[in-house]
């Protein structure tokens, strides 16, 4: 039998045009299209492009719910095996609406998918977890290097062939780890691996750390005098009785606490909860990590105009780093919103 | 959430901790190190007013950190 494939590409690739049609709403057709040709011949007798899915790079992006609903049903009336979107390459909407429609087509409709985009795509740190994705440049002009790796992965995955680590099979890693007996111990691969890097020899690790982004420094507050100032920790301070139930670790949330009437924190209105620390000093006195009194003491001397009336606190002991983004993400909204000129945040 | 903040609400973070290289790894930019992990901003072994004085210390070199124009991540030691 031949496996059916559901390709699903932009306005611009299925030759609708540019910018000015990137609102078209979501439409399929018969057989494949654009880039599509080639890949159904690259997967040769085995697999074949049966529809082709298209919608706008503009509507999906403003209209995800509705776009993804709308392209998950034009792919299920093709009856396929397997989703395969773009490649994207660095197209930002592009490549987050490939990401998305391959992550539904597994969660909703079971099926394999995968896609194919630039590193630095919004999309691959968006959908990475959820779909196969392999790595292309950043332009169009890869698409006759993208399109044969993105044929080979996909019969590999539609013939439910063992999968091998991302960085041999050619795409974005996932994040999964495969227990397996290795013939050589964990020692003696660390102790080569030393070698390796003290002889300065590219070594690959077995455990990647996290890499975390950089981002330009803010402009300084320009009249300290005029400014407000909000505090904020990870410290795990909060209202005794902790009425948020935040986690004592590997936190969901956080919480936004009333300091406006506080002048020092002390064991009666505030305790810690953090489950990463010795909080024998911080039960005692928590303002030696979240600091009210001291603060509170420099508005009234005039250092600064305003300490917020809100604090914002959570705990950072193994909080997943898509949570504390998140958070920061919320909190710096909020603070934008409430004319907050800048922030102190302690850490434990 | 130091970085996101910032990034977000496009106003200076300033992050009073103890261990600078993680605040380093995470991004953050104007960096006070802090006194202890259980009490970054605070000296509790130095008695109430050392704990204190400490405290506004910090805290002065934090007001410091955000009024000054940085290029790159950095450490505010004074």
């Amino acid at each position: 039998m031949t496996f059916k494939v559901v390709h699903y590409i932009n306005q611009f690739y299925a030759g609708m045009g540019g910018e000015d049609t990137a609102h078209v709403k979501p439409s399929s057709q018969e057989g494949a299209i654009g880039p599509g040709m080639q890949l159904d011949q690259l997967l040769g007798e085995e697999a074949s492009v049966v529809g082709t899915v298209i919608c706008g790079d503009s509507y999906y992006g403003e209209h995800m719910d509705e776009a993804r609903a709308e392209c998950l049903r034009l792919i299920e009336a093709f009856e396929p095996d397997m989703v395969i979107a773009g490649p994207g390459f660095n197209a930002g909407r592009y490549g987050v609406a490939c990401g998305d429609i391959c992550a539904a087509a597994g969660d909703e409709l079971g099926l394999p998918s995968l896609t194919a985009l630039y590193h630095e795509n919004p999309g691959v740190e968006m959908y990475h977890k959820k779909t196969f994705i392999v790595e292309t440049v950043d332009s169009a002009r890869g698409m006759r290097s993208a399109l044969p790796k993105m044929a080979e992965l996909a019969l590999k995955i539609i013939r439910k062939e063992p999968m091998g680590p991302a960085a041999e099979e050619g795409y974005i890693h996932r994040g999964m780890r495969r227990g397996f007996f290795h013939e050589r111990t964990g020692a003696e691969r660390a102790v080569d691996m030393l070698l390796q890097k003290i002889k300065g020899e590219p070594f690959q690790t077995e455990l990647e750390m996290p890499v975390f982004k950089k981002i330009t420094p803010a402009p300084p507050v320009v009249d300290l005098k005029k400014a407000t100032i909000a505090i904020c920790s990870s410290g795990g301070i909060v209202p005794k009785g902790n009425p948020d139930h935040i986690r004592v670790s590997s936190a969901e949330k956080y919480g936004k606490y009333d300091i406006s009437g506080i002048n020092d924190l002390t064991p009666d209105n505030f305790e810690s909860i953090h489950g990463g620390y010795d909080r024998v000093y911080a039960l005692e006195d928590p303002d030696v990590v979240l600091p009210v009194d001291v603060m509170r003491e420099l508005e009234k001397e005039g250092v600064f105009k305003k300490l917020y009336d809100f604090a914002y606190t959570t705990t950072g002991t193994g909080t997943a780093v898509a949570n504390a983004e998140r958070f920061g993400q919320e909190i710096g909204r909020e603070l934008k919103e409430a004319g907050v000129d800048a922030v102190i945040l302690t850490a434990t | 959430m130091v970085r996101e903040i910032e990034n977000v609400a496009g106003i200076p973070v300033v992050q009073i901790a103890t261990i600078v290289p993680i605040m380093m790894t995470v991004g953050t930019n104007r960096i006070v190190p802090g006194v202890a992990i259980p009490h970054p901003v605070g000296d509790p072994e130095a008695g109430p007013e050392g704990d204190r004085k400490k405290r506004r210390e910090l805290l002065m070199r934090a007001l410091k950190a955000m009024t000054t124009e940085v290029h790159e991540q950095t450490i505010f030691e004074k």
